[in-house]
Parts: C-alpha cells; structure tokens; sequence
C-alpha cells in the first residue's frame, strides 16, 4: 500500500489560493542513507545529493539522521544532520540505527546504490515494516524491478518499450549458453551491481567464459545481452511526483558510442545530434517507462539509439539519484535532488517553486542556451598491470563539467580542467608511435582515445571519415573538432607577431583556446608567454563575457547568481559591484585530492559569508557542493586556471582570493596569481614557494634545526650510485619527469634504481631526480595546523597505524593519538611552531613527520595549504579548523585564542580513518601500497579506544564482510619478518581454517602457531581464474592476508595472484603488517560479540552505536 | 561568406555572418527556447512572416531532412507544410557540417533555397533580453552592403490568407472503414495536425480559412480548428462563420476541437477577446495545468495573442488549461457541448508528446456524437454524394495544399 494517500493530481500550485499540498503524515524524523567512502562509480555525486535532499528537508521542518562514514563529506555535518553517525552503511548497522532511533521513515535513493541495497535488505529483512519505517519516495517493489534485469525487461514488455535481449543466468554454463543463442558479441552485465562493475564484452566464448566467472564472483545473477556497438548513447533524467506529473529536466549524448560506461564517456548536454523526432520519441518512452514503474521521485534512463535510423533500445534504468543526475542539476540549474526529497514528502511538482526563478513552478523543463561538456578523469597511471581499456565497467575516478555557448569552447575547457597539463583539444606527434598504434587506439576505447584523435587530426592528417569509420564517434563531434584544428593550422602559421591579428584572436578565444594554448601554438621563435597573450587581447578588447545559468535561456528575468563565461556573447548578464572574495574549490576529483577538500571550500565559503563578507567560488567539478549555487553569493563553473581566475578576479573586482583550501591546483597558480597582483589571502604565495621548492624547503629546515631526511638532487646515474651508496638503501626516488608507471618510488638495491633511473624516468639535468633516504620501520605522524602570522592558533596529531612508507593518503590515522608520549607532542608543537614562524604562515598547514624510535623527529612533507585530513581532525576534535583558518585570513579581532587541543584537552573517544580503495574497480592493478597513493576515498569511525574505532571504520570500507569461523584464511607474503606469523597467532584460536600458497608458508605459519590448528595448502594454478575461484570456493577462503615486502615483478607472482584474486572475490584484503595486525587484534577481540549479534534473535546494539554527538559530549559544527 | 547585420528596430544592433538566402529582410522578431526542431518550426505557417531567434546554442547540427518526403497519408513526413514560412532565423551559431542518416542537405542549403535570410554569431541571449524587456519588435536582417529594408509589421496584414490552401482538399483515412469524417478549417495547418486525425482513422477534408463550414457542419462527425499566423481578430469571416456554426442550436452535438489560432479564433466567436502577449510563448517546455483534473502536462508552444479569460461568456465556456509560468489561458472548454481548444500544440512537431491525448479525447467525442446520430437514425448520408452535391467531389478534390 502507498504511503500516499492520494495518488491523483489536484489544482494545487505554488503561489496560487488553491495551493493545498497533501503530505505524507506522521513524518517528523527521516533516516537519510549515505554512500560511504568516494569509491569507483560512487564518489562525490552522493555528497551533493545527500546534502540537497538534508536540506529540503530540514526546509520542510523535518529532524534527518544521517548514516555515513564518509567523514570528509559536507552532509556529515551538525549544519546539515541532526544526527551523524559515522558507521557502516550496511544493513546490519542501519538496523541498529533504526532500533536505537525509530525514526518514521527512510530515504534510500540518495546514497547510490549502497543506499538502494541496503534498503531493499531492510525491506526483504522485515526490519522496515516491523520498526514501522515507511520508505519516501520511489516504492521498495519499483527499486526492486528496475534492478533486477529480468523483472524490469518483465515490466517494459508490458509497455512496448524495446529493450536489449538480455538473459539471466546463474551459472557459466547457462551463460555460454545464452550467448550462443543471442549471437556474438554480447555484453555481459551483473545485476545489482554499482557502476556497471562486474560487467563487459565477449566476442566469443573463451571471454565470455572468463567474464561470467569474474562476474558471478560479484553478484549471483548476470545478464547476457546483445551487443549494441556504435550505436548512439543518450540518457534522459526524469521526475514523476505521487500525482503522475513527469517532467524531463535534461537530456545528455555520449560523445563515445555505446560500449564505453556512461560513467566513463564524454558527454555532452543537452543532445547534439539528435532530430526533434528522436528527441521525443526517446523522451516519451522514458516518461511512459517511469510512470509505469511507478516512480516517486528522481530516474535516470539511459538508451541506445540507431545511428541510422529510429530504432532504439532501454540499457538502464536507475530510479534513484546518481552520477548523471548530479551532472544534470549542475547542467541545468535544477536541483533534482533538493526536488526528488520534496516529492517524497508528498508535494506535487506544481506545488514546488522553481528554485532558480523563485516565480515559476518547478513542473517545468529547462532549456539551454549553452553547451555542457563533461570529461572523465582517469588515474590509471597510478597503477601497475591495470588494463588500460574502458568499456562497460567504470574506471574513471573523478570528472569535470565545463560550460560554453559553443561545443569547441565547452570542450576546450572541459579538457583543460582533467589535468592542468592539458592545453585543449590536442595531441602529440608520436604519442601513439605507429600507425597501427593509433589506429588501435582510436578503434578500442582507453583513458587516451581523445589525445589518439588530437593526434590524428592535428598532426596526422585523418580525415572525420576515417576517425569515424574506426572510432564510430558521431562525425558530427568529430566535425567541431575538425573547427578547433583549422584555428591551430592558422595559428601554426604565425611567424610574426603582427601576424597573430584581432581575427585570429578572437576567433581561437571564441572557439576555447586559452592564452597558454595560443602563446604554445605559434611559432616558438616569437617567445610569447600565456601572459603575453593575455596583454595582446586585452589590447584588442577580447575579453570574456559573463552569463548566467537561469534554467530558462533568458525567456523571464531570473536573479541567478549561477555564472560562466565565455567570448561568444556582446554583454554580461550581470553587473560587478559586489567585490567579492574569491574561493578556489578542489577541481576534479582524482587520487590524492577529492571531497575533503570540497568540505574545505564550502566551510571556507561559509564562514566568510557568517563574516559578512560576499563570496564567489570557483569550480568545475559537478559532484560537490560547492558548485552549489546556494552555497555562495556567486558561483562562477569555471577553470581554476591562472587565465580564467584572473579574468574573474579583474573582472568583479575582488577583494582577494583564498588559495589554500582546494589542495594542490589552486596552490599551484598562487604564484602567478600573486605575481600579476591579485591579493592572496593568508600565507604570501613568496613563502608558500619556499615550501615547494624542495632546496628552499630544506635550507629553511636547516636553519631553524628541524631534522630531515637525507636527500639530494641528481642529474646523472652516476651522481645517484653515489649518493644511494653514502646514505645506503632503500632511497625513495622522485623524477621530476615520468615517462611512465608510479612517479615516486622506494628503491632497495642498485639493480633496481637502474631500472627505475633508465626504464621509468628520464634523469638528466633537465630532468632531475630528487632522492632521498628511505627510513624503514618508522612511524609517520600527521600534524595538521592553522597559524596566524606565524603563530600556531590550533593543531591536531594524527598518528598513522602504517608504518612511514605508505603514502599519507593511504595510510589509516588514529586522533587522539594513543602511543605518543606527552614530550613527543611537545616536540611536534615545537616543530609546528617553528615551521610557522619560519613561513611566516597565515591560514592553514600539514606536515608528515617520521619518528624512528628515539632518534629526532624529522619532516618529510610540509603542505602550506589545508590537507586531506582537515575535515577529519574538525569533526574529531570538535573544532573547524577551516573556520579557525579564514578567521586568520581575515585577522583583526576575528583571530581566535590559541588553545592546545592535544595537551589541554582530555578525550574519551578514539576516532580512525581508513582508506577506501577501488581494486576491484581496475582490473589487473596490483592491489599493493606504497608511496604513490592509491585510494580514492576513505572513511572514519568513533569507538571508545582505537581497537573499536577501528573495528568499525574497517567494516566501514565497501562491501566488507567480516570474515566469520569456521571460514578460511589465506596467508601469504614476506616469510622474513614476524608480521604474518603474528597475525596468524593472534587469531588461531578463533576456530578459522588456515591456508597458505605452498609447503615453505606453512611451515612458516607452524612456528608462530601454538595449538594445533591445521594448515592446508592451496596450490596456485596459473592464468586459470575458473580453477582458482573453486579452489577459494571449495575452501570457503573468506579473508586474505598477503604481506609482501615489495611489488610484484610481473603477473605470475603468486602474492599478485593472491592480492588480485582477493579483490576479484570481493574478500578482506590486508597488505600491510600494522594494519593486519591490528584487524587480527580486532578480530581476536570482536569476533565473539559479532556471532552473537548476527544471531536472528540478537536485540543488542554494540558499543560503537554511538551518534557522532554522542562521542563528542556535545554538537559540534 | 557574407557579413549580415540583424537589427531591432528602435533596439540594439546584432553583428554577424550570414550563411542562408542572400536576400535582405524585415519582419517581426521573435524568440523560441525550443532545443530541436528547426525544420518544423521553420515550415510551421504560423511563424509567417517572422524572423526567428533561435535560443539553441547550436542550430543545423543534423542538417534538413526531405521536405518532398511523404507518408503513406500522402502528408509531408518531414516538414510542417511546403515552404519555409519564416523569413529570417538568427542564430547563436551555425554549425556548417551536419550529421544525420535523415538528412539531405545543410540547413544553410535550404535557407538558400527557399528565400530564407540567416545570420549566425549572434549572443541570442542578448537578443531575448531585450525582447523581453521591451516586448515583441519588429527587426531586419541586411545582407552585405544591401540597402536595409524598412521595418515592416507583417501582424498588421491578413497572414492566414497567405499560408491556408486555396482550395479544399482531402486526405483519406488509409482504414477500410474510417471511423469518422472531420472537416477541418485550414488557417495554416500544421502537417502532423491532419496526421494526428487521420492516424486515428478519419478522413480528413480541409478547407480555406473562410468557406463556409456552418453549410457543410452536417455533414460531418467533427470539425476541426486549425492553428495559423497572426493577429486572430483580422479573421473577420472565419469568426463569423464560425458563430453561425455555434449559435445554430442543429450543431449543438456537434465535436469541435480547435488549436492554438483555432482556440483563439473559438473565443472570439462566443464573444470573448484576445490580446497580444508582450513577447509571446514560443518553447517546448511549458507546462500547463488541467483545471479540471489538476494534471500538468509539459507543451508545445508558439503564439503571441492570447485569450483574455475574463471575457470567456462564464455562462457557456470555463478555462480548460492555465499555463503555470505566466497564468495566461492555456484552453477552454465548452459547459454543455462537445467543443474544447488549446492554445497549446498537443501536435508537437516540434516539441513534447505529452498531450497528444488531445486528440483522443476529440475522437472520443465523436464517438459519442456518432452514436447519438445512430440512435436518432438520423441517415448517415452517404458522404461522396454529398460533397458531391455541394460542388466537393472527393474524388476530384485535391490530395494535398493547393498553393496557388
């Protein structure tokens, strides 16, 4: 029965005497549902959602507590929740939730597809119906059909809408079988999977063997279907309120063909190539689709259309918000989250306003004036043996949204925001060597395709036809690109400056080029710099023009504050007399930088708004909240390029600018910014230099006697044999130049710096390599700090369980920090104050300190800007940081006290973070850690000492299963220390059965082992996946530890076998000696309580259910 | 590549490059925010005499289909009607190569062809700003060094005589038994307007704009009120013809459906008013709501009058639909008879499909009326005789839009 109780449309409408809303009764506390750490195909989207659908609600008078371990999230906070709780999102912990809170109904759709799955368990479980929670929204049965392949093509046939033929199956053989009958290719998806993971093509049946065998390892139920290569891909979001009122807010066309993941393809909004025919053919399908499935609320619908014709095919259907939906609210201006929260309640879309209007009603479709490109960002460089390729399962870790009034513009920019390097629409000349080469690379989709096809227009000649005929991109894109190439040819050809005319110029700045790009462009001989550029077009008057994002194209006055610019326009939508601050955001989330540095620009934004002063965030990356236009008094989606913020700083005249919250890219244009004299607020951007530049950085340490590790700047073999020699290995090398694979890494002997020196990197004195001495064993301490003209106002000592080697970012942080003594954090303030002075630091600052045993502490990482872990020691310690950090910024009588919140302050909790990794994302990579990070999210719990915080926050991490006896262990890895043994020891009692790869392991494992547990051995075949999963099977192998001391030389290595098959099971991996200990602790102490719990009849509620409010002893932030 | 200069009058002048005929042209300046469509509103005949400013950031993407392409109604598959009815488009930019398996040739080909001046590198955005600041103009576009035309305001001529066929002509249901007969009056029919009837199964006759269709009513199941260009109170004899029709108590059963002019041109028969809109409604993306039963559809638009509700005679018809952004009239429906209208276009083409129940509705209608002429035995007079008598001769009547 539906929650509501009318399901017919009435007259009520916004602003108008009849309005009359029915909503659902009895709703005063909502359980929202989060997403959990930024992983692969669930990242920063779910934060943006989940804090629009708070905020509706909190409008709407409603308390909303909020599950979500994800602590580096804007929504896991007192200014949004009423109630955080830093769990698990699984339904186990949820239903400890709901006993403890009873709220009266629940939100699923907007914590991706971890929330979706875990409602429907709820569902299935009867929690929900016997705690009495009623689901807003989109009813548990339409979640269930639109996920479950076979019911949602039962349901579509039901309605004539055509679907790809698709087959369940349970077992390879019923696959094989399938697809023999389908015909080949076929796409193989996994039902109940986020992403598309588990997914992908066969062209015959040894893949498909090898797929289906991967992919029923992930989910019970995969779907053989037939391929639809090349055919268009088009996505339409949808809304349909309880009344059956459906509007479609944004439809988006795939650059990429079908066959690349949506969440992988370049996309463009709205559709380019389609005719008003298929525009609504495909539109009205996806209104019949969400009316019939009976959706309340938000849905995305994704096809593939003929390119020759009117035939098309439903590929998905997700009736909840997601990445697409994200991408569509930032496209458009429509807030589809805020909207899909209020429709759950039971408003109608007439009874709602638009909210970019304020005049109209939300029950309309927006219309574009501008074009919207969005790009994926990959970092498969990180990683070793990942296959490169993209396709139907999701890779990419991050994406960028750029804006412009033409495609050449959107696109231009939209490439130059993946990656700073980027000038544009480009490619080099022998970036794919052969012809072969690039044609294989335009054929078969990988991160590069987009540099394959700058190559080959720009400098080999192909024609649209030929890129066509091997890619199967639409020439119609392939033709604007074709536009950007004709201005490179002309500007090619300037070999005199009079020569670069106001025509050339404007038309290059019209179609996206930016000043770097031109000055690059032309002949080298001329030596124009990207500044010289920009002082010969302001000469000529070309400067960007500024429009707003209205929802409307203009068609009614709308007071947006929406911005972006661009040089196809006569005037500026709005005027500049505000003088607002300027707030650099994050940019596009990639490894080593993602929402904890949104979390930092919107409380930056904030505060300076709380101060009174008017602000202006720049950003381009559409899953944060930052780009969200109520966040700030002006949003400007835009590059945060040099080029971009000064025209924006120059044009609104701004009162300064704020570099330091976003991470590494907008401290990377501070400099220049501050040399072309735009006011930089805190830390001068001369001394912020003096910490990056790595001889400044060092000569600084000396001088103030702070210890560091040895290290020298090399530009020759020779000169690096020397040095690894003098301070002995390992060395840690950095190149400042990599041709390929891991930028940074630790070296342990002379034969491999040979390889790593002449293999992976180009060492010469242009390129130099810094190295430095690598300490083994030591631990690494995170000291995150806001100072004020050189004095430390507050700081924070996280201590890292890994040991110094694991890059911070991948390492797990225990704050308060439970093994240091009181003088050892004496001495970190010591170093924290010094370095303050030192740099004469304004604003905020991170340090990676290494102690090694009683020998002097030394720095080996100084951040004058804010760090990834700034919203983890704010939500921990119960004090913004940020806050304390723009308060600095603006000085005066805002500058708070100092305080000491690590010697003054007494803590009875103990708060971990762990990082969330994506392996199972990518394939092949090598789930090992080291210096290079390799997470892409992470995740923080509370407990009442750092075994429970850590028990929680490890369970925290996607889909993981506590291992429970009688189950199998795996051992493996480095037979040279105790750790291994250790672990096994710690656990051996706990009835597990033990497995190790081969007789030397167990013999191993024997010694460290007091009772007489019995250790099997697996023997590993190799490249035979079916064979290893029946013997993981067969076995019950539930948990793997693999302790390895180094990398994996190539793939046969049985410990890479053993990590890989770990994460290609979906089974607890640990990698590293502190953590595995530390769990095996954990198990030891946990595991009774857990039986216990699981049990049916189990009424009790662990100790780690504590709301975050809870811990604290207050609300804090 | 010509340079083409777009003016308004007493307004703000547009620089930018001309890529369609090379003919210099004045005409009233009016904006669409529709995102696709551009050959059907192109060939749409109530945009006559207009000059079209696309808000599409991009236009010509996929070309233009066959404009001589037919279905197996023998109606234009592709276009609205015949010709380009617009005489100028301007245009953010044109995007000089298409790509479309439905395409024939560029949009800038066909602009050639048929008269049609366009310029491109205009900030439209601009352009609407204005135009909704100050209210519909009146704008050029030059070509070259061409002498500008002087402004010329087409709404102060009878457009419809312009756009509707010269003579009546018939388009037959393809059923062996067509389900109903509809006369339908042609002020400027869209193309998929007769399709939506006889896709339904009716034969469908059309007539000028000013014959005479209280004398033929009878011989009917339904009658059909077509959308068309212009200010709706220069249809002095279409008005009139039509409050014959209404005030004659033999065609109170009678279903009549009009749309968009043809729902203006219903309100001024039963003596209501209309006036113009400051800057009309031409989108595809504006939503309605059925008063009656609360529903909100997402339509099709492109008028610049509108029905002043007030002056609906309360005693015979209330208003049907209410346009949600600015509350103007949207539709009516009569209190006792089988008559409805919309300002809207529940044809689409371009735009929404949302309310092509419309027309169910319509034929629902005559369903009912068929059977009450059943139970009253009225004799169902063979058609083809009748027309015959009345000088229409199916069999001679012409198959499609007689243009000259």
């Amino acid at each position: 029965m539906s929650i509501y109780t009318s399901t017919e449309p009435s007259i009520s409408s916004f602003n108008s005497p009849t309005y009359n809303p029915q909503l659902v009764e009895g709703i005063n506390c909502v359980l929202v549902i989060g997403s959990g750490g930024l992983s692969i195909g669930q990242a920063g989207e779910f934060d943006y959602s989940g804090s629009q659908a708070i905020k509706a609600l909190r409008e709407s008078n409603i308390k909303t507590i909020l599950i979500n371990p994800n602590i580096a999230t804007n929504q896991t906070s007192h200014s949004l929740a009423d109630r955080v709780y830093y769990l698990p999102v699984t339904p186990e912990y949820i239903t400890y939730i709901i006993e403890r809170e009873r709220p009266d109904a629940i939100l699923l759709t907007f914590g991706g597809q971890t929330g979706l799955n875990c409602g429907i368990a709820l569902d299935q479980s009867g929690t929900l119906s016997k705690f009495g929670v009623k689901v807003l929204g989109t009813p548990i049965s339409t979640l269930i059909t639109s996920e479950d392949r076979e019911r949602f093509a039962d349901a579509l046939k039901e309605i004539n809408i055509p679907i790809a033929e698709s087959v369940a199956c349970e077992t390879i053989e019923t696959t094989l079988e399938a697809a023999g009958n389908i015909g080949y290719p076929v796409i193989v998806r996994s039902a109940f999977a986020l992403g598309g993971l588990g997914s992908g093509f066969a062209n015959n049946e040894d893949e498909l063997r090898q797929l289906a065998s991967q992919s029923l390892a992930l989910s019970p139920q995969i779907l053989v279907e037939k391929s639809l290569k090349g055919w268009k891909e088009v996505e339409y979001e949808v809304v349909r309120d309880r009344a059956n009122n459906c509007i479609t807010v944004c439809n988006m066309e795939n650059f990429d063909p079908l066959g690349v993941h949506t969440g992988d393809s370049i996309v463009f909004a709205p559709s380019q190539t389609l005719s008003d025919e298929e525009f609504h053919m495909l539109r009205s399908a996806a209104i019949k689709i969400i009316r019939h499935l009976g959706v309340i609320g938000e849905c995305n619908v994704q096809y593939a259309l003929q390119p020759d014709g009117l035939d098309y095919r439903v590929i998905e259907v997700n009736a909840r918000l997601s990445r697409s939906s994200a991408l569509a609210s930032k496209a458009t201006g429509y807030p589809l989250a805020y909207t899909a929260a209020k429709i759950a309640l039971g408003y109608t879309l007439p009874e709602l306003p638009n909210p970019i209007t304020k005049t109209t009603v939300a029950n309309f479709e927006p219309s574009l004036d501008y074009i919207v490109a969005k790009i994926p960002k990959w970092d498969l460089a990180k990683f070793q043996y990942v296959d490169r390729s993209i396709g139907s399962s999701m890779k990419s870790v991050g994406e960028v949204m750029a804006i412009g009034r033409n495609y050449e513009e959107a696109f231009q920019k939209a490439l130059r925001q993946i990656d700073p390097s980027m000038l544009g629409f480009q490619g080099s000349p022998g970036e794919f060597a052969t012809k072969e080469q690039l044609d294989d690379a335009l054929a078969n989709p990988t991160d590069r395709r987009v540099l394959a096809i700058g190559q080959a227009m720009i400098h080999e000649g192909y024609s649209v036809d030929t890129i066509h005929d091997l890619s199967k991109i639409d020439k119609w894109f392939l033709y604007k690109c074709e536009n950007i190439v004709e201005v490179y040819r002309s500007l090619f050809n300037v070999t005199a400056l009079d020569q670069l005319t106001k025509e050339i110029l404007t038309k290059a700045k019209k179609l996206g080029f930016s000043d770097k790009q031109i000055a690059k462009s032309i002949s080298a001989d001329l030596k124009q710099s990207e500044l010289d550029i920009r002082k010969l077009r302001k000469s000529y008057g070309i400067v960007p023009f500024v429009k707003r994002i209205d929802t409307l194209a203009a068609e009614f006055p709308a007071m947006t504050n929406y911005l972006y610019t661009t040089y196809n326009a006569v005037k500026s939508d709005v005027e500049f007399n505000e003088n607002g601050m300027l707030v650099l955001g994050s940019g596009v989330y990639r490894i080593g930088s993602s929402v904890e540095f949104d979390w930092c620009a919107v409380n930056t934004a904030t505060t300076l708004r709380k101060e009174g002063k008017k602000t202006i965030m720049i950003n381009y990356n559409p899953e944060t909240v930052s780009t969200d236009f109520d966040e700030v008094d002006r949003l400007y989606f835009e590059e945060l390029s040099f080029e971009r913020v000064m025209d924006i700083y120059e044009l609104e005249q701004s009162e300064g600018c704020i570099i330091s919250v976003g991470g590494q890219q907008p401290q990377n244009i501070a400099l220049s910014l501050f040399e072309n004299g735009c006011n930089i607020l805190g830390t001068s951007p001369l001394d912020i230099d003096k910490a990056e530049n790595r001889h400044k950085f060092s000569t600084i340490l000396d001088s103030i006697r702070v210890d560091q590790p040895e290290w020298s700047e090399l530009s020759s073999m020779e000169e690096a044999n020397k040095f690894a020699l003098k301070v002995g290995f390992p060395v840690l090398i950095r190149p400042s130049y990599v041709l390929s694979g891991a930028a940074m890494s630790v070296v342990n002997d002379v034969h491999e710096l040979e390889i790593k020196l002449s293999l992976a990197s180009d060492i010469s004195p242009d390129h130099p390599v810094v190295m430095s001495k690598f300490i083994e064993g030591a631990e690494e301490i995170d000291v995150d700090a806001v100072a004020y003209k050189g004095k430390v106002l507050v700081h924070a000592i996280s201590e890292h369980i890994e040991n110094a080697g694991i890059h911070s970012g991948d390492a797990s942080l225990i704050l308060p920090p439970q093994s240091l003594s009181n003088d050892t954090k004496r001495e970190l303030k010591d170093i924290a104050d010094k370095v303050a002075i030192a740099w004469n630091i304004t604003g905020p600052f991170n340090m990676q300190i290494i102690k090694d045993g009683k020998k002097p502490l030394k720095v080996i990482e100084c951040n004058i800007r804010a760090s990834r872990s700034f919203p983890f020691v704010s939500k921990v310690l119960g004090v913004n940081f940020i806050e304390v950090a723009v308060k600095a910024f603006l000085g005066g009588d805002k500058v708070p006290e100092p305080v000491d919140l690590m010697m003054d302050r007494q803590y009875n909790y103990v708060a971990t973070k762990v990082p969330q990794f994506s392996f199972t994302r990518l394939a092949g990579a090598d789930p090992f850690l080291g210096v290079e990070m390799a997470s892409t999210g992470e995740v923080a719990s509370f407990g009442k000492n750092s075994l429970e915080s850590y028990w929680t926050a490890i369970q925290s991490t996607m889909n993981f299963k506590v291992p429970l006896p009688p189950s199998g262990v795996l051992f493996g890895g480095d037979l040279s220390k105790d750790f291994l043994g250790n672990v096994a020891h710690q656990i051996e009692d706990l009835g597990f059965k033990f497995f190790a790869p081969n007789q030397k392991t167990k013999e191993y494992l024997a010694k460290y082992i007091k009772n007489d547990v019995a250790i099997g051995i697996l023997d590993f075949p190799k490249n035979d996946n079916k064979k290893i999963r029946a013997m993981f099977e067969d076995n019950d192998i539930k948990c793997v530890f693999n302790l390895a001391s180094k990398r994996a030389e190539n793939t046969d290595d049985q410990d890479y076998q053993m990590r890989r098959q770990a994460i290609d099971f979906a089974l607890p991996l640990f990698n590293e000696p502190q953590t595995a200990q530390l769990f095996a602790k954990a198990l030891h102490a946990k595991i009774g309580e857990k039986i216990e719990l699981l049990k049916d009849d189990s009424k009790k509620i662990p100790s780690e259910v504590l709301s975050w409010e809870e811990f604290l002893g207050y609300k804090a932030m | 590549m010509s340079k083409a200069i777009f003016n308004i009058q007493n307004g703000p002048t547009f620089e930018g490059i001309s890529f369609g005929a090379e003919k210099s042209i004045a005409g009233e300046a009016v904006f669409t925010t529709s995102l696709v469509g551009y050959p059907e509103s192109m060939t749409d005949p109530s945009y006559r005499g207009q000059i079209l400013v696309f808000t599409q950031p991009l236009i010509g993407n996929y070309g233009v289909p066959d404009g001589s392409a037919r279905d197996e109604f023998n109606l234009l598959k592709y276009f609205e009607s015949p010709h380009a009815h617009v005489v100028g488009i301007v245009v953010a930019e044109y995007a000089y190569k298409y790509s479309h398996w439905n395409a024939i040739e560029s949009l800038a080909q066909w602009c050639q062809r048929e008269g049609v001046a366009a310029i491109t590198g205009v900030d439209t955005r601009a352009v609407v700003q204005y135009l909704r600041e100050e209210g519909s103009s009146l704008g050029r576009i030059t070509i070259g060094d061409d002498t500008p035309c002087e402004y010329f305001d087409p709404m102060a001529t009878h457009l419809v005589e312009q756009v509707t066929t010269k003579k009546p002509f018939h388009v037959a249901s393809t059923l062996k038994n067509p389900v109903a007969n509809i006369a339908l009056i042609d002020c400027g029919v869209k193309e998929n307007i007769i399709r939506c009837l006889v896709v339904r199964g009716a034969n469908v006759t059309v007539f000028p704009c000013d014959f005479k269709i209280q004398e033929v009513a009878d011989q009917f199941d339904g009658i059909f009120l077509s959308n068309g260009p212009g200010d709706p109170a220069m249809n002095v004899k279409t008005i009139n013809n039509l409050k014959e029709l209404l005030n004659n108590p033999n065609f109170d059963k009678i279903p009549i459906f009009g749309i968009c002019l043809g729902h203006q041109l219903l309100a001024l028969a039963s003596g209501a008013k209309t006036t113009k809109l400051k800057y009309g409604n031409r989108a595809h993306n504006i939503p309605v709501m059925d008063l009656i039963t609360g529903q909100c559809h997402i339509t099709s638009q492109n008028h610049g009058y509108a029905v002043d509700v007030d002056t609906l005679p309360k005693d015979q018809w209330k208003p049907y639909f209410i346009n949600l952004n600015d509350k103007s009239n949207e539709g009516m429906i009569h209190l006792t008879k089988p008559i409805f209208s919309t300002q809207f276009h529940p044809e689409a083409k371009g735009g929404p499909l949302d309310t092509d129940i419309m027309f169910d509705k319509f034929f629902h209608n005559i369903e009912v009326f068929k059977t009450h002429k059943n139970e009253l035995k009225v004799e169902q007079p063979h058609k083809s005789t009748n027309l015959k008598q009345l000088g229409l001769n199916i069999d001679v009547l012409a198959k499609e839009r007689v243009l000259l």
